[in-house]
Order: C-alpha cells, then structure tokens, then sequence
C-alpha cells in the first residue's frame, strides 16, 4: 500500500530487467502515467451531488478515487480506441502492431479502497484494441506481472494463437514475452481476456479489454464509446461483487456524464466481462437503441431500452438522443447499480 | 531499633533496583524485539464491532470501535447491497479507537437490513439489524417509562414477597430453614441464568475487552468486595467473632446481592426495549412479579425471629428492587454489551456472596451435614425459578 504511482514502471521493470534480453515497446511505457488531461468532450466534472436517502445509491458524498495515481480516467476510456502502429503488407493489406503488458497495480476502484488488480496496459478495462477485418494483426504481450497470464481473443484465428495453457504459445510466464498473431475475422464486437486458471480470479482481477473489428465498408458515422461492464470481488470469496462498473469506477459516470449531442448517432459498443454472476444488464433511459448482438451483422435484430448478456456477450447499441438533459444507464439488474453499476448521458443541444 | 530501620531502608532500595531492572529490561526489548523478530507475514487483520446501533428516520447511526489489531479505515458503505452517503472519520480508526458512523438511508420500520463496512483493504465487515425500529429518544416521557418499566419488574415484585413475612414466622424453625434452602436455590438459578446472560452478551462485544472474562472480572471483584465488607461489618458488631448472624444484617446482604442482580436483569430489559425486541404489556409484567417475586420471599427469610420496623423493610425492598430502574435506564440509553456483562457478572458474583453466607444456615446443627429436608428446598427453589422463568417471554 505504501507505493505510489511510480510502483507499476519499476514491478514492470523489475520483471523486464530480470528477464535477460527482453525489452518492453517504448509506448508501453510512455502509455501508462495517463493523464486526466484532453477530456474536453467530456470536460469538467458535475460537481452537482447525485444521490443519498431516497436520491439513490452513492458513494460518501464528496469522495473521489485518485485518477492520476490510477493512471488512468474512465471518461477517456470512454471513447479511447487503440489502432496500434499501422503498416503496409508487401499484399497491399494493413498490418497492425500493439504492444501490451501485464502488470500488478493497487487501483483505487472505490474512494479510499486499494484494490491488488492484474492488469493489461495498467488499466481496468485493458485497452481497446480495434481494427478493421483482414488487417493481420500481431500483438506483442510481456508479461510484467509476477503471476502468469495469456492473452486469449475471441474471434477468428489458429489453435496456436488461442492464448489458453498447454496449446500453442500457451501460458506466458512472469517476464516472458510472445507475440500473437493473426488475421482479423469476423468483423463484429469482441474482447480479449487472460486464460490462465483459476479463471474466475484472472478475469475477476481486471484482466479483460475490449476487442473491435470494423466490417470493410465501416459503419455510419457516429459519436463512439465503449462500455465495458464488469465488478470487483474485494473480498475475494469468489462469491459475487462488492463494486459493479463500467469502464473501471463504480458511479463515475454519475459525477462525470457521457456528454452526447442532440439527434447525433451515439454508437455504443457494449461489453459483459462480469465475474461470478451469471448475467448483466444495460438499460437506457428515456431513448431507445438499435441493437446489433455480437456486431456480427449490419442489420439490428431489435429496437429496445434494455438488453441482458452474459459473460462474453457483447454487443453494439445505436442511439439518437432526441431531447436535451440528463439520462441515467444502469443495469436493469438494479442490485449491480445500486452498488456502482449507473450513470447518467448528459445531452446537449 | 537501628538494625529494623536499616532493614526497612534495603528493602525499599532493593526494591527500587529490581523497578529499574525491569524498566530497562523492557527498554531493551522493546528496541530489540522490533529487529530480531520478523513482523506478521499475513495480511492486515481488521475488526470492527458495533457497540450501538440508533436509528433514526432516514438515519444509521452505528458506534464502531476496533477490537482488533491493525488499524482499520472504513472506505464506503453499502446497506442491503445499496451504497448509502455516510459522515464519520475520514481517518483509519486505531487498536481500540471508536468513531461514529452517520448513514442516510431510508429505513422502513420493522425490516431487517444488512449494513457493509467496506474497508480501505475491500473487506466487508457486516452488521445485521434483525429488526429496524426507531430508539427511543432520552427525554423525560422516555426516562419515565423506564423508571416504571424497573418499577414492575423490581421493587413491586420483591415488596409482593415481602409480605409473606408474617406467613413464615407464624412457621416452625424447620419451616425457616426449608425456605431458606428454597431461597438459596433461587439464587443459585439467578446465578446460572445472569452467567449465560451475561456471556451471550460478551459474545457481541467483539472481545475487546476481554469478552466472557469481563462477566467473570465482575463477579471476582463483586464477590470480593462484598466479602470484604461483610466481615468488617461483622468485626465492629462483634468483636468476639462467632458465626451467629444476626437476622437483619443476612437480610441486608441478601437485599444488596438480589438489588445487584437486578441492575443487571433491569439492563438486559433496557437494552431489549431499545432495540425493539421487548414485548412490553401485561405479560411480561405478570410473569416478572411472579419470578421476582420470589426474590422477596429470599430477602425477607431471616427476619422471622427479628421484628424490623416496617420503613427498615421497606429499604430492604428498595435496596433489592430498585436497581431495576437504574439498570432499565443504563440499558436503554447506553446500550453498551460490554457494560451489561462486566454488571451482569457483577451480580452474579454478589448472589455468589449471599449463597455463600446463607448455607450455614441450613443445617440442623453447627457440626450436622444439610439434611434432605434443606435439599428439597435447594430443589425446589431451583424449580420454581424454572417454572416461572418461562413466563417471562423477554
């Protein structure tokens, strides 16, 4: 506990230095102090209190966690895609190269509560890595962490690039490094989470990050984000969550709205990662969205305020806000918002 | 003279070397101990237990205190799986510190809620609310309840017993010491049941002050105490010594042992009415006179060769019942479980004491063993107690 910020660059650079020969992509490591800075969409935080008695749940008014010591904001992650480094093939296809590390991190994932996350890129969700589908895609994992982990995508690719234990590059030691490699199939919503047993506590431990294939034509123009839902077992009984979130911080969304615009295409890729209960929620205020499942085809199999998913489900919500003000989101399971899992659109004109 | 005074002046010197001795000795390990022995290897063990629990409309209010080891700092709150706003210390609350904890919450009358302290390291520390009522507020109407709540179930009961007096002296001297076993075996249940009480309610504690000792530490110092002052007293009446007792000065013990069980008993009732678990009315009333009435019986048992002025007996009632409004007034407006147990404790140890000085009494003889007459009377006392012990349904 008694670290500070910098104790995620030296664990991380304790394992890459005792690992002889391996060296970590520079980006890992000018990437991980993120800054609260550059949120101009999202801008500056509603200091109006929400909640309390019959307001609705919240935290103690007027407590927030540390983002900068966090190293990073859910606001930013909000609608923060990785394209990584981008190449042409000798083919004429596009290459894509990401560089991403494991490491151990105290998160302050509720004020003043320090919770011992496993992480990718030191965030809880990892990042966003997106593409567009044939692009070949490698993705460079270290291990900095001093437990062993994978990366294992959902999607398309060979036995040996599945990242689970006992196949293919199998499980990642503390200080190794491997890359994964493969072409982008099918285009639609996916993650990407460690697959190293127990898996319940690997996941649990913040070890999951969203995953975008775009299809070839694009999709229509619109405000993106992604919303990752997931929770915290800080107690670690393995038997449910205290702390259910989106995007990292149980209620940030309360004290810091997702700004949108009036009538402008809102694109919302959605994602369960949720441990130890067996389904999650999404509920939209006020509007309704066209829901692609899975993002797997272009048409919407419904227009609705609420959708159910289950671990590793995911999938794409599209939404005009025809009128101004504050929505809530939260999950329709109101025991997960009541304990972290809402927050509010802000719409203006 | 000389040789004693030099004596007198080395013993205080060798004294006060062996003071330093040890001082130094605890210097030394205090600042060795600390490098040679390793520090825990776990992780934090973190305690909260809650010594009140007041509720208010729209609020929780639990006292806290840290009965374990490491610091603890409470981060959020969460009650019924809802995170509630809360006001109280921003700071980790030390080995033994207490602090107050303020939380808005809409309770519903009569619901059961589970309040979640989460703590800095994400352990959750729970406290069950079996039943949410309001607590009384301490003002006068409140203070007047509680005075007439100890009323009916102390001092009314014990004058009720009282006046079987002329009853037992119209008996022989046989009939005396059957009723003093009967006495003695009431006691003896009083004692049982005070020391389960009072351990049920050390159990709550979180043990930071010793838990189930706290109960026996009272009755130790108690009995002690009483011991004490009955053979001073003793000593100025007669300074011949002999074991004869004289009637009144038995039946004061008895009144101050059965008076501090009753502080206890008026507690426990206290407390039970705060939290809303005492079915108050005329059950309760009734079954209370019926049990305590027997206390009477026991207060009055060795007055019958005496002939005590009426406003004598009236005190020895007093000093039996009363403490029943004081215990009734400390139970319900401080409702501190480690209180109610070292008091608990406290009367039982005195009921020890009175036992102690009664079973003299019951033999035949000075040399004689207890006869199966007395016996029966230590049974049936026991038994009466039983019985109408499960007429008080608190």
């Amino acid at each position: 506990m008694a670290a500070g910020p910098s104790r995620r660059r030296f664990l991380l650079g304790g394992a890459v230095a005792g690992s002889a020969g391996l060296t970590l992509g520079a980006r890992g490591l000018v990437e991980a102090p993120t800054t609260t800075a550059g949120l101009e969409h999202d801008g500056a935080a509603d200091t109006t209190p929400h909640g309390g008695g019959v307001s609705g749940p919240t935290f103690r008014q007027g407590s927030t966690v540390d983002h900068v010591a966090n190293g990073f904001h859910p606001s930013k992650i909000l609608r923060d895609f990785d394209y990584g480094t981008v190449s042409a093939l000798p083919d004429g296809r596009v290459r894509r190269d990401w560089e991403v590390f494991a490491s151990d991190e105290d998160i302050e994932v509720a004020p003043g509560l320090q919770f011992p996350a496993w992480t990718f890129n030191s965030r809880i969700p990892g990042p966003t890595l997106r593409c567009q589908e044939g692009d070949l895609l490698r993705v460079s994992f270290t291990n900095g962490s001093a437990h062993p982990h994978t990366m294992h995508f959902h999607g398309i690719h060979p036995a040996a690039m599945d990242g689970v234990p006992d196949v293919g590059l199998g499980v990642i030691e503390p200080g190794q490094q491997v890359t994964y490699e493969f072409d982008a199939a099918p285009f639609g919503l996916h993650l990407y989470h460690c697959h190293v047993s127990p898996l319940p506590e690997h996941i649990a431990r913040g070890m999951y990050g969203t995953f975008i294939i775009d299809p070839e034509q694009g999709r229509p123009p619109a405000d993106e984000m992604i919303m990752v839902m997931h929770g915290y077992n800080t107690t670690f009984d393995g038997e449910g969550n205290q702390l259910y979130a989106v995007n990292g911080i149980p209620f940030h969304y309360m004290h810091e709205p997702v700004q949108v615009k009036r009538n402008e295409l809102v694109r919302i890729y959605l994602v369960n990662i949720l441990e130890y209960d067996p389904i999650n929620s999404f509920h939209l205020h006020g509007n309704f969205f066209d829901y692609y499942p899975t993002g797997t085809r272009l048409q919407p199999s419904e227009l609705t305020d609420t959708v159910i998913q289950g671990q590793g489900q995911r999938g794409i919500c599209e939404v005009r806000f025809p009128y101004t003000g504050k929505f809530m989101f939260h999950a329709h399971k109101t025991e997960f918002a009541d304990l972290g899992w809402m927050g509010f659109f802000e719409v203006v004109g | 003279m000389y040789i004693r005074s030099s004596t007198r002046t080395s013993a205080w010197v060798l004294g006060l070397v062996a003071v330093l001795l040890l001082g130094a000795a605890l210097s030394a390990l205090a600042l060795l101990g600390e490098r040679s022995l390793p520090e825990r290897t776990g992780p934090p063990i973190e305690q909260l237990a809650v010594e009140r629990t007041e509720l208010t409309p729209g609020v929780i209010e639990l006292t806290v205190r840290n009965t374990g080891p490491d610091p603890v700092q409470v981060a959020q709150v969460f009650v019924n799986d809802a995170y509630v706003d809360f006001a109280g210390t921003t700071e980790p609350i030390g080995r033994l510190g207490t602090d107050t904890l303020r939380l808005d919450y809409p309770w519903r009358d009569g619901q059961p809620y589970l309040v979640s302290m989460l703590t800095s390291t994400g352990l959750v520390i729970e406290h069950e609310i079996p039943v949410a009522v309001d607590t009384p507020r301490a003002d006068a109407g409140f203070f007047g309840l509680m005075a007439l709540l100890g009323t009916y179930v102390g001092i009314i009961p014990v004058l009720l017993g009282m006046m079987f007096l002329p009853l037992l002296r119209r008996a022989g001297g046989n009939a005396v010491r059957v009723l003093l076993a009967v006495t003695v075996g009431l006691l003896a249940f009083l004692v049982v049941d005070g020391t389960t009480e009072g351990f049920e309610l050390a159990e709550r504690t979180g043990g930071a002050f010793g838990g189930a000792a706290l109960v026996v530490l009272g009755a130790v110092l108690a009995f002690l105490l009483l011991t004490a002052i009955d053979r001073w007293v003793r000593g100025r009446q007669q300074p011949a010594g002999g074991d004869a007792r004289s009637g009144f000065g038995l039946a004061l013990m008895i009144a101050v042992g059965i008076g501090l069980h009753n502080l206890g008993e008026g507690l426990a009732i206290g407390a039970a009415y705060a939290v809303g678990e005492l079915a108050l009315g005329t059950a309760l009333v009734i079954g209370f006179a019926l049990h305590n009435t027997t206390e009477g019986i026991a207060v009055v048992a060795p007055l019958t060769a005496t002939r005590p002025s009426v406003l004598r007996l009236l005190a020895l009632g007093l000093i039996a019942g009363a403490p029943a409004i004081l215990g009734a007034l400390l139970g319900a407006a401080v409702n501190n479980a480690e209180l109610s147990a070292f008091l608990l404790g406290i009367g039982v140890g005195a009921i020890i004491q009175v036992i102690v000085q009664i079973m003299p009494t019951l033999r035949e003889r000075a040399d004689s063993v207890i006869d199966p007459l007395a016996i029966g009377g230590l049974i049936g006392g026991v038994l009466i107690m039983y019985l109408t012990g499960l007429l008080v349904a608190a």
